[in-house]
């Protein structure tokens, strides 16, 4: 396969608690399902506790290490802006971000530590970025939608496969990883959770 | 065969089952605890699993299935091999008859340990022969290679896996379960000569041991996981060289690319160390760069070797500063130290770009700023340290000594699990933290020194089966003045919510009786041993205050369950006509469900983290806050 030789690597970037593991599997089974060899590099361990956590997503023939070096990734995917901005150092020149726009704001804000300041986040990541690599994520409308928040991981996915932030991993590669490894109870959310990234706006 | 996508610890798990593993024991511990868990899950019905009370019990019952001439695998974390470094050390003199393999996670950053100690090292040490794997696949296939070792050698086996690896996942072939080896144990063979260690065995084994490992370094020179490869642009005689290991190696060949000119050691086996492959390695080189994580193992190896030898080699590596001392090493640093090795350009595409603020941002275009060379100073980001779940129950066990010793001279010694977390702002309820079971005997040691002092010792309840007990009878045979807290939520919460002897349930499926935290303090001779709700605050705080000036050694049990098995349905909410926007409950809890507004000063309570555990409606001065429910 001609795809095979050209690799991409994602960073999918979040909190702890906000699925950024399971999101990770859905997008390796999703580029398996393609034929793509996949590693991945896992947060697990005492971050999951509110910390910051990543994975990183290695699709295709010419990786050797499962983690991505600083200012290579093709693309970031983050479930949280300020998560993205944490890992904008791994984007390559021209790479591509994904990113809801709703904060996780840490106990640390509340408590002595540096605030947490949304517009200088948002200002800063679409100077960085530029507008045509971000895509931002109205996850209250995602939320209001679907009814849950918990879905999120799967939005954002959804959303980066739209943007074409996923290399060769298309929405139907994902629809069909979701329909192989999520529960019967869940597999309708998930699947709505996908395809309604075409009415979220993106700003 | 057939192909998986597999994590590092699943394809490990899987390689054991498939070379016949027939017995399995280990205690929980990132980044080592999945191994066991995908055992139990995969396991046929002739393989017995269990987690083991601590490492050390669990080594101990690995080599007795291994004098039956069993398969067994024993798999802990680092520093979980210091708890079984004394069977270990004796083990090796002692040996095996079927094959026992030691799995040891080691965890470069550390990320999620308190040392970055070296299992090459300790290998070496206990002289026990150790393979490093690069990748899950490779993970895989030692398994299989270290049974056969073991068993052959008749000596434990040592892998040890590091972070990147056992947490990497990646495509792997294994075998199909009807093509997993069938190892019948013969069973143990009664021989006080070989089974029972005097000096006298000690003195030959010894002498065994060191005979057997110079004849390995030669034999595990021709392993085939033990490399010497050049880049496809080399010379014949390439000047420079590169030595390295586990995950790292994958950082060298990420960084390597047909223009170099370069010879590359890669070493599968640390220890016994293979030598004469080495040798072969460094003829004509002119320098060599160990990249190695955690210790400079192969580079002392290398730096031995040359003057074993009369080699004029320069070894450069940590030991010269080329290489970072401590830390895992990364993609991009292994890139910047092999650029300046290699007398390369740093590659444009593979530096982060530099970036120059600027005072005003400019008007927005298209592109992103790096185009231009024109990017604005990043902004601060909040900062993330871990903290305790929304409702942890953790919390209010805290909070209610917290508040039951306010303006008493105190000592908070803490343990090993998520509640070491209570360190964290607001809390700060932990003044020391070292190793499993440590904080009751710190405890009895500091009001040694400061009679006058208040001494309490935290330990959770999978760490009071491993390692807290024997602290308990030290403080009551020495006549300790203290008061034990056990944090109970009937799990090993930080790795994963893995069963304990108090929860009843076994690795096997076993519905078996609770071994009892009370009925265990009682027998050690504690007359007041209190079990209470912490979430029943006022109720949790008058017992603290009551219990804490008893005299001599006491306890108080805080029970209740975790709230990530619990899954509570219910949830707080604030009448924000009634919030006057003291935030006392953010000051005072720091649980991240409570979101105070930028704007009003009021609290929200976000509803996707809420457990309504309640001590947040319990606390608030102007009771409003409600629709919670305690477990």
């Amino acid at each position: 396969m001609s795809e095979n030789a050209m690799s991409t690597d994602i960073i999918l970037a979040g909190v702890g608690g906000q699925g950024a593991v399971l999101a990770s599997k859905l997008l390796a089974r999703a580029a398996m399902g393609r034929g793509l060899p996949v590693k991945t590099a896992e947060t697990i361990g005492m971050a999951q506790r509110g910390g910051s956590v990543f994975s990183h997503v290695r699709l295709g023939e010419d990786s050797s290490s499962p983690l991505i070096g600083r200012g290579r990734a093709d693309a970031i995917v983050a479930f949280e802006p300020a998560e993205a901005v944490r890992q904008l150092s791994f984007l390559r020149p021209g790479g591509r971000v994904v990113t809801s726009d709703a904060p996780v704001v840490p106990v640390s804000a509340a408590t002595g530590g540096p605030a947490y300041d949304l517009p200088a986040i948002m200002s800063y990541l679409h100077e960085r970025v530029g507008e045509k690599n971000l895509a931002v994520v109205d996850a209250a409308a995602a939320e209001a939608e679907l009814g849950t928040a918990r879905v999120l991981n799967v939005v954002l996915l959804g959303a980066a496969a739209r943007a074409g932030a996923l290399g060769p991993v298309t929405l139907d590669d994902l629809a069909a990883a979701v329909r192989a490894t999520v529960s019967p109870r869940f597999l309708d959310l998930d699947l709505r959770a996908l395809s309604i990234g075409d009415s979220p706006q993106f700003t | 065969m057939h192909r998986e996508f597999l994590m590092g610890n699943e394809a490990m798990a899987v390689g054991a089952l498939a070379a016949g593993v027939n017995v399995v024991a280990g205690y929980p511990g990132t980044p080592s605890t999945e191994v066991l868990e995908t055992v139990a899950k995969r396991r046929g019905e002739g393989v017995y699993v269990e987690w083991s009370v601590n490492e050390k019990a669990a080594l101990e019952v690995a080599a007795g299935a291994a004098y039956a001439g069993a398969r067994a695998l024993v798999t802990m974390k680092q520093v979980g091999l210091n708890v079984a470094s004394d069977p270990l050390m004796s083990l090796s003199y002692i040996g095996v008859k079927g094959g026992m393999v030691v799995l040891v996670a080691d965890d470069p950053g550390p990320i999620s340990s308190q040392t970055e100690q070296d299992t090459r090292t300790f290998a070496a040490y206990a002289k026990l022969p150790v393979l490093d794997p690069s990748s899950p696949s490779e993970a895989y296939a030692m398994m299989g290679e270290a049974f056969d070792l073991s068993e052959e050698l008749g000596c434990p086996v040592i892998v040890r896996p590091t972070t990147r690896v056992d947490h990497g996942y990646e495509d792997v072939e294994v075998a199909d379960p009807d093509e997993w080896r069938v190892n019948e144990p013969e069973g143990f063979v009664r021989d006080p000569s070989c089974w029972v260690i005097f000096p006298a065995l000690s003195v030959r084994a010894h002498a065994a041991i060191e005979k057997r490992d110079a004849l390995l370094a030669a034999r595990l020179s021709g392993y085939a996981r033990n490399t010497v490869r050049q880049t496809a642009g080399s010379a014949a005689r390439p000047r420079l060289g590169i030595a390295t290991h586990g995950i790292s190696a994958t950082y060298v060949t990420e960084n390597l690319s047909d223009k170099d000119d370069v010879r590359v050691l890669r070493i599968a086996t640390p220890y016994p160390f293979p030598e004469p492959l080495a040798a072969e390695f460094l003829d004509g080189l002119d320098e060599v760069l160990c990249v190695e994580e955690l210790d400079p193992v192969i580079e002392r190896a290398l730096v031995a070797a040359c003057g074993r030898r009369g080699l004029s080699v320069t070894i450069r590596g940590k030991l010269t500063g080329d290489i970072q001392p401590s830390g895992e090493n990364t993609v991009e640093s292994v890139g910047e130290v092999l650029d300046r090795f290699l007398g390369r350009e740093a590659a444009d595409e593979s530096e982060a770009p530099g970036i120059s603020p600027r005072a005003v941002p400019q008007p927005r275009s298209g592109e992103d700023c790096l185009s231009t060379g024109n990017c604005p100073a990043p902004p601060t980001l909040p900062v993330r340290p871990p903290v305790l779940c929304a409702g942890c129950p953790h919390r209010a066990s805290f909070y209610a000594v917290k508040r039951a010793m306010r303006g008493r001279k105190t000592l908070f010694c803490g343990d090993i699990g998520c509640y070491t977390l209570g360190n964290a702002k607001p809390l700060d309820m932990v003044d020391t933290c070292l190793c499993m079971g440590a904080g009751v005997n710190i405890a009895q040691g500091v009001t040694h020194v400061e009679t006058d002092t208040v001494a309490f010792a935290f330990v959770g309840d999978s760490t009071f089966f491993a390692s807290g007990i024997t602290g308990v009878v030290n403080a009551i045979y020495n006549q300790a003045n203290m008061t034990l807290v056990v944090l109970d939520n009937s799990t090993t919460a930080m790795t994963g919510h893995q069963p304990h002897p108090g929860t009843g349930r076994t690795m096997m499926g076993q519905v078996v009786e609770k071994v009892s935290i009370e009925r265990v303090l009682l027998a050690i001779g504690l007359t007041v041993v209190e079990t209470v709700d912490p979430l029943d605050h006022e109720r949790a705080v008058e017992t603290v205050r009551r219990v804490a000036d008893e005299p001599g050694v006491k306890a108080i049990i805080f029970r209740s369950p975790c709230v990530v098995l619990a899954r509570p349905d219910a949830r707080s909410v604030v009448d924000a006509e009634k919030c006057v926007g003291c935030q006392r409950c953010v000051r005072e809890l720091g649980c991240p469900a409570l979101v105070p507004d930028a704007a009003t000063g009021k609290v929200r309570i976000d509803a996707a983290q809420c457990t309504g555990c309640t001590l947040c409606e319990q606390i608030c001065p102007t009771s409003a806050i409600s629709g919670g429910e305690r477990l």
